[in-house]
């Protein structure tokens, strides 16, 4: 086990700049996730820790150790790949033993060790088929096996449950972390959905357009958010965002919206009269009023049911935003209904996105 | 099953027999007359099978001939080509399909310029090349021609399989200890099999079937490859059908064992399986 220390990375190819200067430290026995949407440079970041991608400039550390120049062999690190990437002409028992065999370990100690992987992975039956006689949860499983035989330094999931089916991958989802209980392994995994995020993580790594935008514990990024992307991108039903000018008047503030609508902002905040300004809530966060008694009334377009609560689809003036409640009561589409945005659980953005700090 | 449906396999079914009838005659031909004696090759007319079959073509030319050493010369020839052909063009192809290098632009676009001449435009130089270097005449110089025609097609036909193999595969095998080289012959040569079994086919066949530049630069019967050698049974005054279609059909007995041999990889998709589920 290992501890992993990246400094001012940067990737391009060519011209085109695909990481920006990342700083990132992962303590030994760490679980980080890379978080973030598709051509944000998670994957490349991910690859360039296994040594499968050149790093342009920067430096990577395993243990200690500049691994800059190692090629991936001598790194000592494990990786699951999204696609499995399971050899389709070696049996499992064979796959899962590739490494040990290149490493020239013996044989009685090679059986040994498979044979506590696979009960481990509850592979024990399977061991002499091929890849494609296998599930998408089995092979999951083997590619799992073929990186815990080696007790490698760290562990690299590159989105490695993408591929199954929701409830597979809600399985797969807790076997990981149970298995990185058991094994205490540092792990970098990396996903574009946040519930594996927010589920798996210790610390989870936001990333946008090739930066880092917030490093944090799963419920810090949740509930403190450092900007707009990071608020929209955590979360589902994501944040609703209204966007507006900002007016103090004595004590209070508000924000108008474009079209005239007027809600009331947390007391005390840095923004002048005239600033633009963000206000963002989460769906869950909305509280909902009948209709007389609401200080601001949103039309209801749209109720999705989803067994356990009901999304709202809303519509406020011209934006439209979500809420979501576990009441099933006296809601109809096409009906007025109250709304309220809690102080404390209301973010306020500048008009760079970043957030203001709340009192 | 609607009448109409019925109709449309009838069709359809016809269509192959149709097309399978007009493929395989000549090779139907070629038995027939082989074991027609020669009394009754011109005396029955045009029938589908002779009345009375003899082997007698067949012993003539192995006894009589130098057909057995056309036919070494042609294995030797045919089968160092296509192995010589498949090392370079798996390699070639590999490096096509994997790497990134200065220069692949071009180093493609010179193999397909290679693929535009006709053959016939390149003879008198080739020979000119080969004469001083004392490889006319020679199985060796054949087997540079050809390998050097063969090359080219090859390394792309390779490559399209490389590139039909997952880049994850090697990494993999790369993360799990193992250098290029070694992910190269351990994990992605095996799972080429396909491939290779079909350029070693290919390049086996066009060379086993070359009659122009072994025409031009092998004289006398000990170097001739068995094309070559077939025309030996045109004399001035007469062709010795029999013979030489009892020849022909003992020619086609290597190449037939040898798709016989590979046809498992040519059918096989080993990758079924390798990603995803």
């Amino acid at each position: 086990m290992a501890s992993i220390d990246i400094s001012n990375i940067q990737k391009s190819y060519g011209i085109m700049p695909v990481l920006q200067g990342i700083d990132l430290e992962i303590q030994d026995g760490e679980f980080v996730v890379l978080v973030g949407p598709s051509g944000c440079g998670k994957s490349t970041l991910l690859r360039m820790i296994a040594g499968l991608e050149h790093v342009t400039d920067g430096e990577i550390r395993i243990d200690g150790r500049r691994v800059n120049e190692l090629a991936p062999k001598d790194r000592d690190i494990a990786m699951v790949f999204q696609s499995y990437a399971l050899y389709p002409h070696m049996s499992v028992a064979k796959n899962m033993s590739y490494s040990l065999r290149l490493r020239k370990v013996a044989s009685d100690k090679i059986a040994t060790i498979i044979a506590g992987a696979a009960t481990k992975l509850g592979l024990g039956p399977l061991m002499e088929r091929r890849p494609k006689a296998l599930s998408g949860g089995q092979r999951q499983r083997v590619a799992m096996g073929r990186a815990i035989v080696r007790e490698p330094k760290a562990f690299l999931f590159d989105e490695p449950l993408s591929n199954l089916d929701a409830r597979l991958r809600e399985q797969m989802r807790a076997e990981i972390k149970k298995l990185h209980k058991d094994l205490g392994a540092t792990s970098i995994y990396v996903t574009h959905d946040q519930i594996e995020a927010m589920t798996l993580a210790d610390r989870i790594v936001a990333m946008h357009g090739g930066s880092i935008q917030q490093v944090g514990r799963p419920l810090d990024l949740y509930d403190r958010p450092a900007n707009l992307f990071v608020a929209g991108f955590i979360g589902s039903p994501g944040m609703n965002f209204f966007e507006g000018r900002v007016s103090v008047v004595g004590e209070r503030s508000s924000l108008t919206l474009a079209d005239g609508i007027v809600l009331p902002l947390p007391a005390a905040t840095a923004l002048q009269s005239g600033e633009r300004a963000t206000l963002g809530i989460r769906p869950e966060h909305v509280v909902l009023e009948p209709a007389a008694a609401g200080d601001i009334r949103a039309r209801i377009d749209l109720i999705e049911p989803t067994g356990f609560g009901m999304i709202l689809h809303l519509t406020l003036g011209t934006v439209s935003f979500k809420a979501f409640t576990l009441n099933r009561a006296y809601l109809q589409a096409g009906g007025d209904i109250g709304v309220r945005f809690p102080a404390e659980h209301s973010h306020l953005f500048d008009k760079d996105g970043q957030a203001l700090n709340r009192p | 099953m609607t009448a109409k449906r019925i109709f449309g396999i009838l069709a359809h079914r016809l269509a192959i027999l149709g097309y399978l009838v007009f493929a395989l005659f000549p090779l139907y031909w070629l038995v027939k007359v082989s074991v027609t004696p020669n009394k009754l090759l011109y005396s029955e007319g045009v029938r589908l099978w002779p009345s009375r079959m003899s082997l007698e073509h067949f012993a003539f030319v192995l006894k009589h001939s130098d057909f057995p050493i056309f036919f070494k010369n042609s294995l030797i020839v045919s089968g160092s080509t296509a192995i010589i052909v498949t090392v370079f063009a798996s390699t070639a192809g590999y490096a096509l399909s994997r790497f990134n290098f200065r220069g692949k632009y071009w180093i493609v676009a010179l193999m397909l310029l290679t693929q535009m001449f006709p053959l016939v435009m390149l003879v008198a130089p080739i020979f000119k090349i080969l004469s001083p270097l004392g490889l006319t005449n020679s199985l060796t110089g054949l087997v540079i021609v050809y390998t050097a025609f063969n090359v080219p097609f090859a390394t792309f036909l390779m490559q399209s399989f490389f590139d039909g193999i997952p880049k994850d595969l090697e990494e993999a095998a790369m993360i799990d200890g193992a250098t290029q080289f070694v992910a190269f012959r351990q994990i992605i040569l095996p799972l080429t099999l396909p491939g290779i079994a079909a350029t070693l086919g290919f390049v086996f066949t066009a060379a086993w079937s070359e009659l122009l530049f072994s025409l031009m630069l092998i004289s006398g019967n000990q170097a001739a490859t068995f094309p070559v050698g077939l025309l030996s049974f045109v004399s001035k005054f007469s062709v010795d059908f029999g013979q030489m279609m009892a020849a022909g059909v003992m020619a086609l007995v290597p190449a037939c064992l040898f798709f016989l041999l590979i046809q498992r990889y040519l059918v096989q998709g080993l990758t079924a399986g390798a990603v995803k589920g």
